[in-house]
């Protein structure tokens, strides 16, 4: 039991129950479509924890990549005529050459200086996205067509659950095994000591800027489900409070625990819809609650819960 | 030559009240290491609670003042409840703390006022003044003079008090500070309550200028927040320079290039001028010790 609940594969595992399980429990479509917008703000989530949790960087402007992935699914079918799912893969290698271009200069930075410089970045593009109104259809948002592959187009909830499940447990399974491989062991020791792990060798600025690339495709990955799902967009997608959120599940769930970002998505998607029955309460529900777990689940809930399920 | 000193003065008014939100961040940091992300939430209670203190019949002068109180107790409760029982966790939890203490302020403002936009009357009034064919509003006068009274205030504070000393080496060095016999929790607490009603102070003299509502705070705190990196982080003089500067990029990319993409402008300068001097205008060289 104790060799099963260390493997490096057991959270994956353990998902991968859930995900199979939970339709039993599911009453209507609505459930299907709030679990699968879960599942797609976690796959954002575990990229962005590769680079927070992983190699210790910051980034308040990982939206904007969401953005990038969201707005290639709406414009590529309908200005460009591309088939969508030739969008979808164009908006990530889109967003791997963004984040190659520009995270040469900024991941120089250190701290809060990449916070700022990641933060302006992300803004520049949802100016862009809401002033850019030929293409864009400006503050209003525009349509997205739906996913069709190979003729045939993706529709329902119960669909789109499947989809987005499956494609969650496998950006946790490749972050998972990324984790444990010479280059997982490379970015953690970056987070403890950038020059110590010069001293021993490692190639700090690539071994950044790779991770910083992957965690944007991801993130871009994330950003066109969200768009196919929802079938409107706006600038909002890669606004700062998108950003913030994105950052607030991965530390709520815990830095550097895959299973913690799909905890900290999962409570960030569904307290919303929970709250509203609390009408104008609900800001200030939410806003507790953020403050209540940091302040007693400090590593974050999974982490926090794992070390006390362990001792006893 | 007129529409250059047009948009300097419009530019130097929304640079003041970046700059005291600035000096609210640097002040905060560092005493504690904390970026205090509800900065902005103490502009936006400022200006809100004199706008319904005044709607409810206390005279302005007093309902500024009560708000400025109020807003330092606020700012008091969020050290003592929220930052203090996390104090020894990283930098990243105690952000999450302050984002989320931002949106429960919000979310309180919008139960407690309510969702309109609201003004103030100037406190000086009369005809806009007229200096070399640009205008300028009494009340934005009021705002500049403000910041530096604020300025002033705060350097004589910090220079010539013993507890302004007490702070200078809390800032330096905490554990050492604490060995002479400072108080350093207390000093802390100290900066949250300045930087409260610096903020407090900000958000009553801009409100009669530009108008106020319950979320004008997380603009103000993102703008804050970069004007205080791009002067250099725990610099108060980086701070206001940062802050004026913001405002006058804002404004000439609002005039000369387009008021859509203003913001954008005066991001792509900071990114700039960040990749250029990564430690800021005004920051510190640092010492990393392995």
């Amino acid at each position: 039991m104790r060799g099963l609940l260390n493997h490096r594969l057991f959270p994956a595992l353990a998902m991968s129950a859930v995900v199979v399980l939970l339709p039993l429990v599911f009453p209507s479509a609505y459930y299907y479509r709030v679990a699968a917008l879960v599942f797609v703000f976690a796959l954002a989530a575990v990229g962005l924890n590769l680079l927070m949790g992983f190699a210790g960087q910051v980034s308040l402007g990982h939206a904007g990549f969401m953005g990038i992935g969201a707005y290639a699914v709406a414009i590529g079918p309908t200005h460009l005529n591309l088939p969508s799912w030739l969008a979808f893969v164009g908006g990530a290698g889109l967003s791997a050459l963004v984040a190659f271009a520009v995270g040469r200069p900024i991941l120089r930075l250190k701290g809060h200086y990449l916070a700022v410089a990641t933060l302006g970045f992300g803004l520049l593009l949802a100016i862009a996205f809401s002033n850019e109104a030929r293409f864009t259809g400006g503050p209003d948002g525009m349509a997205v067509p739906r996913l069709a592959v190979f003729g045939l187009s993706v529709r329902g909830a119960q669909a789109w659950y499947w989809i987005t499940a499956a494609s969650f447990l496998i950006g946790a399974v490749l972050s998972l095994n990324l984790i444990e491989s010479p280059t997982g062991r490379a970015l953690r020791a970056i987070h403890d000591s950038e020059v110590a792990a010069r001293v021993l060798g490692v190639d700090v600025a690539r071994m950044k800027l790779a991770i910083f690339v992957v965690s944007a495709v991801y993130a871009s990955v994330a950003g066109s489900y969200f768009a196919f799902l929802n079938g409107h967009i706006t600038p909002d997608v890669s606004g700062f409070l998108r950003s913030i959120e994105l950052v607030a599940m991965v530390v709520l769930g815990g830095l550097g625990s895959v299973a913690g970002s799909l905890v900290g998505a999962a409570l960030l998607v569904m307290l919303p819809q929970t709250l509203t029955s609390l009408h104008d309460y609900e800001h200030m529900a939410l806003g507790l609650i953020i403050m209540v777990v940091m302040i007693f689940l400090r590593a974050g809930i999974v982490p926090t819960l794992a070390r006390a399920l362990r001792r006893a | 030559m007129t529409e250059l000193l047009q948009f300097a003065f419009s530019g130097l008014t929304v640079g003041a009240v970046y700059a005291l939100v600035a000096l609210g961040f640097t002040l905060i940091y560092n005493s504690c290491d904390v970026i205090n992300f509800a900065q902005g939430e103490f502009v936006m209670l400022g200006g809100m609670t004199t706008v319904f203190l005044g709607l409810a019949g206390v005279p302005l002068p007093l309902a500024a003042c009560l708000a400025v109180v109020l807003t330092v107790a606020v700012g008091l409760a969020l050290h003592r409840f929220a930052i203090e029982p996390a104090r020894d966790s990283g930098a990243v939890v105690l952000i999450i703390i302050t984002i989320g203490a931002s949106i429960f302020l919000r979310g309180a403002a919008q139960v407690i006022f309510d969702k309109r936009f609201h003004t103030l009357p100037p406190f000086v009034g009369g005809e806009a003044i007229r200096v070399a064919g640009a205008a300028i509003l009494p009340q934005s006068l009021v705002v500049l003079a403000g910041a530096v009274i604020i300025l002033v205030l705060l350097c004589a504070f910090i220079e010539r008090t013993l507890i302004g000393k007490a702070m200078v080496a809390t800032a330096a060095n905490e554990i050492a500070a604490r060995l002479v016999g400072i108080d350093t929790r207390g000093v802390v607490g100290l900066s949250f309550a300045i930087s409260a009603a610096i903020g407090a102070v900000a958000g009553i003299l801009i409100t009669p200028v530009a108008l106020t509502s319950y979320d004008v705070g997380t603009l103000l705190a993102l703008k804050g927040f970069a004007a205080a990196m791009l002067g250099g982080i725990g610099s108060a003089v980086g701070a206001v320079v940062g802050g004026l500067v913001l405002g006058l990029l804002e404004a000439y990319a609002a005039g000369y290039v387009s008021s859509q993409y203003k913001d954008a402008v005066a991001f792509l300068v900071i990114l700039i001028v960040l990749l250029a001097m990564p430690r800021g205008l005004f920051g510190r060289a640092p010492v990393e010790r392995v």
